[in-house]
C-alpha cells in the first residue's frame, strides 16, 4: 500500500516536471514549467468550510477547530510557496461574533495573502456586518498575473425571506442552515450583484482567463441542500462568453467539477466534515455531474476523513485542483485539453477505482 | 512404500516450519518466492546473531533484538549501534513483525526481506560502507556456504544479498506469539483467563479509550494495529516551532538525493518528522505506524522515540488529548481522532490491566535482565 502512494508521488512528480501541476509535495521543489509571459503559472490554495462552531465562554468544537488549525499550519508548508490562500466560506457554524473572531484567529496564522469568500453560516445571522467588519465587500474582483479573478456572494436569496419572515436573525440563521428544510431559501447571487458582475466582465477581454470563487455551486445539483444557485443559467450566460472560465466552489464538502460551455467548475472539501452524495437521499431528484468520479462513503469511525484542503495551479488559463486528504489517497483533478473538460487524474479509468468497502 | 515415507518426512519437515497459529492470530503471510523452510530459517538465525556483519564486528541484528528482551533493546530509549553510536528510534520487537504491511516506525520498508538491507549500512547501526563485507564472510565460512547450499541450492560465489534477506526474514516468520491471557479469554472463551480489571480495561479500550479505532482487534484475530500513520502528539511536540524550516530542510537534502534512512536515524528533530520523510504527504507530518500491543508489557520503553517509560504515561498522553504534560501545546499537525478522553484513575489503571494481559507466556517471566528465551530460534 505504501508502495503503491509512493509510485504514485513519483508518478505525480514527473507530471509536475513535463509543466502538467505544480505543487504537490513541498516537494514541489520542482520548478514550474511553461510558465511564460504571455502564459502565467502560479499556485494558490484553498480552505474551505471549517464551521468553527461555538459551545460556550472559551470553547469551541474541537474537531472543527483542529481541521482548520491543521490545514493552515499544513499550507504554510508548501512549496513552491502559493501565492495567496483562498478561504472558502463557512468559517462560522451560526454567524455568531466569537465565532468569526476565532476563526479568523486561526486563519491569521496563514503566512500568505487571503481572499475570503462569504457563506451562508457567515451571514444570515447579521446579513456579512461582522464578517465584513473582518474581511470587507461581500463581492469583489481582482487581476493577477494576467487572471481576472472574481468573488460572488452567491448564497443570498428572496428579500422577502430574509428581511420579512423570521421573528429573530438567530432563528433566520437556523433555518437557514438546515437541510431538506421546507422552510429554506435557494441561493441567489440577486440582481444588483448580477448587474455589478455583468460590468465587471464588460472590461475583461474573452482571452483573458476568468477565475470566478463562490461558496455555491454555480450550478443546479441538489436543491434540498442547496447544491444550488437559482440564477445559475444567468451567470454562466455572463460567464461562457470568456474562452476559459473556472469556477471554484465550496459548500459541497465534497469533490465535484463539470464542465458546461468553456466553464469549468471544480468544488473544494470541508476541513470540518464530509456531506454524502446528494443521491444518497433517493427520495428527491439530484443531478450529480456525470463527469465527476465521487469519493468512496466515508468512514465514520474516522474523525478526518473525507476531510481535507487543496492547492491550486494555474496555467494555460485553467485550474489543476490537488486535493490533500487525510488517511486517504491524495487526488488530483486538472483540467484535460485535449478532452476540454477537468478530469480526475487516477480515477477517471474504472478500472483504477477504489471498490467500495463492503464489510463494515 | 519409500514414496510414502518420502511423503511422511515431508509433511513432518513442514510441520516443523509451519508450527500451528497461536490463538489470537491469523496465519503468518508468507511471500511466494520466499516460503518458510527448516534449512531456510536455521541459516537466518545465524546471521541475525552474526556480529561480524558490522564494521566493529560485535553489533548484529540480535543486539537491538535480542530474543531474551522479546527482540528488542528494552530498556534503552533508542538503539545503540557501533561505538555505542545512538540513532533516534526505540527499536520495535521483531515478535510479530511478520504481520506488520510496513517496517520500520516510519513505514519505509516494505517487507521483512527488505528491511534487513538496511540496518547493516546505517551509520549508527552496523555501519558498513556496503554490503559487499557481508557476501566476503560468508563465502569464506565452510558452514555457512553449507548452508547457503542447503538453502537455497546454489554455490558460494553465487550468494548475494537477496539469499541473505530472504533467509533473515524466514527467521523472523517464525517469531510469532499469541496465546495470551487475553486470547484465552477473548478467543478462547475461558472466562478466568483475565482479571476483572483486565476486563474492565477492555470495555475501555473499546469504549471510552478509543484504543481500537487504531489498535484494532477483528472477529477471530487480533493484530492491534490498523497498519496505518498517525501524528498521536510524541516528538513532533517539541520541535513545533521548528517543523517549517525541518520539512523545507528535509525536502531540499531528499530531492538531492539524501538517504531517508540515514537523514531519520542521524538527526533527532528530523526523526520526528516520522512517516513525512517517507511519503512526502503533508497530511504525513510526525506521523508514526500503529505498532502491535502484543507483549507491550515486557518491551518498554514506548514511542518511537523511547520517551515514555510506563504504560501508564502513554494512557496519560493519550488521556490528556496528545499531550504531556496536560498543559502542554497541542501540534498542528495532530491527527483527527487524538482528543482528551476524560478517563478516570479507574479507567486508566484498568486499561494498563489490559494491556498487561497481553503477553505471550514464553514472555510472561521477562523482566529487565531474567528472561527466558524460549522462544528461541523457533526451528
Amino acid at each position: 500500500m505504501s508502495n503503491k502512494t509512493l509510485n504514485g508521488r513519483r508518478d505525480f512528480l514527473k507530471a509536475t516536471t513535463s509543466g502538467v501541476i505544480a505543487g504537490m509535495l513541498p516537494v514541489s521543489l520542482v520548478r514550474l514549467a511553461g510558465a511564460t509571459e504571455s502564459d502565467p503559472e502560479f499556485t494558490f490554495a484553498y480552505i474551505s468550510d471549517s464551521h468553527i462552531q461555538h459551545i460556550k465562554g472559551a470553547e469551541f468544537v474541537r474537531n472543527w477547530d483542529r481541521g482548520l488549525i491543521r490545514a493552515v499550519a499544513e499550507a504554510n508548508l508548501l512549496e513552491p510557496k502559493p501565492d495567496f490562500v483562498v478561504f472558502g466560506g463557512d468559517l462560522a457554524q451560526l454567524g455568531t461574533k466569537a465565532e468569526l473572531d476565532h476563526g479568523a484567529e486561526i486563519l491569521s496564522g496563514l503566512n500568505y495573502k487571503m481572499r475570503v469568500v462569504m457563506g451562508e453560516h457567515d451571514y444570515y445571522l447579521d446579513l456579512g456586518e461582522y464578517w465584513s467588519d473582518l474581511y470587507g465587500e461581500h463581492y469583489y474582483s481582482w487581476d493577477h498575473k494576467g487572471v481576472h479573478f472574481i468573488t460572488l456572494n452567491s448564497i443570498i436569496t428572496y428579500d422577502d425571506w430574509t428581511f420579512d419572515r423570521w421573528e429573530s436573525p438567530e432563528r433566520r440563521m437556523n433555518e437557514m442552515a438546515g437541510l431538506d428544510n421546507p422552510n429554506g431559501s435557494p441561493f441567489m447571487v440577486g440582481r444588483k450583484q448580477m448587474k455589478w458582475l455583468k460590468k465587471d466582465l464588460s472590461k475583461v477581454s474573452r482571452d483573458t482567463p476568468v477565475v470566478v470563487f463562490s461558496h455555491s455551486p454555480l450550478q443546479k445539483i441538489y436543491k434540498g441542500w442547496n447544491f444550488w444557485t437559482e440564477e445559475a443559467d444567468d451567470v454562466q450566460a455572463l460567464l461562457k462568453r470568456f474562452d476559459k472560465v473556472n469556477v471554484i466552489y465550496g459548500h459541497v464538502h465534497q469533490i465535484q467539477y463539470n464542465q458546461i460551455d468553456t466553464i469549468a467548475f471544480t468544488s473544494v472539501m470541508s476541513t470540518a466534515w464530509p456531506w454524502p452524495y446528494p443521491e444518497s437521499y433517493a427520495q428527491a431528484e439530484s443531478h450529480l455531474p456525470i463527469l465527476t468520479v465521487p469519493m468512496n462513503r466515508a468512514d465514520p469511525f474516522n474523525e478526518r476523513d473525507a476531510t481535507g484542503w487543496q492547492f491550486m495551479n494555474m496555467h494555460t488559463g485553467r485550474v489543476d485542483l490537488e486535493f490533500n486528504l487525510y488517511n486517504n489517497n491524495n487526488r488530483t483533478v486538472a483540467f484535460n485539453h485535449e478532452k476540454g473538460h477537468p478530469e480526475d487524474t487516477m480515477f477517471s479509468n474504472p478500472k483504477e477505482r477504489t471498490p467500495t468497502q463492503s464489510h463494515f | 512404500m519409500k514414496k510414502l515415507l518420502i511423503a511422511a518426512c515431508a509433511l513432518l519437515a513442514a510441520g516443523a516450519v509451519a508450527a500451528q497459529t497461536p490463538l489470537g492470530l491469523p496465519g503468518v503471510p508468507v511471500p511466494a518466492d520466499n516460503p518458510q523452510t527448516p534449512q531456510k530459517i536455521a541459516l537466518g538465525s545465524l546471521l541475525f546473531h552474526d556480529v561480524r556483519f558490522s564494521a566493529t564486528g560485535d553489533v548484529a541484528c540480535a543486539t537491538c533484538h535480542a530474543a531474551e528482551k522479546v527482540f528488542t533493546d528494552s530498556p534503552l530509549s533508542v538503539s545503540e549501534g557501533i561505538n555505542k553510536l545512538t540513532g533516534t528510534r526505540n527499536a520495535p520487537t521483531v515478535v510479530n513483525a511478520a504481520y506488520n504491511k510496513t517496517q520500520f516506525w516510519d513505514g519505509r520498508s516494505p517487507s521483512l526481506e527488505d528491511q534487513a538491507l538496511h540496518p547493516f549500512l546505517n551509520p549508527v547501526e552496523m555501519a558498513l560502507p556496503d554490503h559487499g563485507p557481508i557476501l566476503e564472510i560468508i563465502r569464506g565460512d565452510d558452514n555457512y556456504v553449507a548452508m547457503f547450499r542447503d538453502a537455497f541450492g546454489i554455490r558460494a560465489a553465487n550468494i548475494t544479498m537477496d539469499e541473505v534477506t530472504k533467509a533473515i526474514a524466514a527467521f523472523e516468520r517464525t517469531q510469532v506469539s499469541g496465546n495470551s491471557p487475553f486470547d484465552r479469554w477473548y478467543f478462547g472463551r475461558e472466562s478466568d483467563a483475565i482479571s476483572e480489571p483486565a476486563r474492565r480495561g477492555f470495555a475501555v479500550f473499546l469504549g471510552n479509550g478509543r484504543c481500537v479505532s487504531c489498535h484494532a482487534i477483528e472477529q477471530d484475530h487480533a493484530l492491534f494495529t490498523d497498519h496505518l500513520f498517525h501524528n498521536i502528539g510524541v516528538g513532533i511536540n517539541d520541535i513545533q516551532d521548528k517543523v517549517p524550516q525541518l520539512a523545507h530542510a528535509f525536502q531540499v537534502a531528499k530531492n538531492q538525493g539524501m538517504d531517508v534512512d540515514v537523514a531519520v536515524l542521524s538527526d533527532a528533530d528530523t526523526s520526528h518528522l516520522g512517516r513525512f520523510a517517507v511519503d512526502d504527504q503533508l497530511s504525513s507530518i510526525g506521523g508514526f505506524k500503529t505498532p502491535t500491543l502484543r507483549n507491550i508489557a515486557v518491551t518498554a520503553p514506548y514511542m518511537h522515540d523511547g520517551s515514555m517509560k510506563t504504560l501508564r504515561e502513554v494512557v496519560e498522553h493519550y488521556n490528556n488529548g496528545g499531550v504531556t504534560p496536560a498543559d502542554g501545546a497541542v501540534n498542528a499537525f495532530l491527527s483527527g481522532g487524538i482528543k482528551p478522553l476524560n478517563l478516570s484513575e479507574q479507567e486508566i489503571d484498568d486499561l494498563v490491566a489490559f494491556m498487561e494481559s497481553l503477553t505471550s507466556p514464553q514472555f510472561e517471566q521477562t523482566s529487565g535482565d531474567s528472561v527466558a528465551a524460549t522462544s528461541g530460534t523457533g526451528e
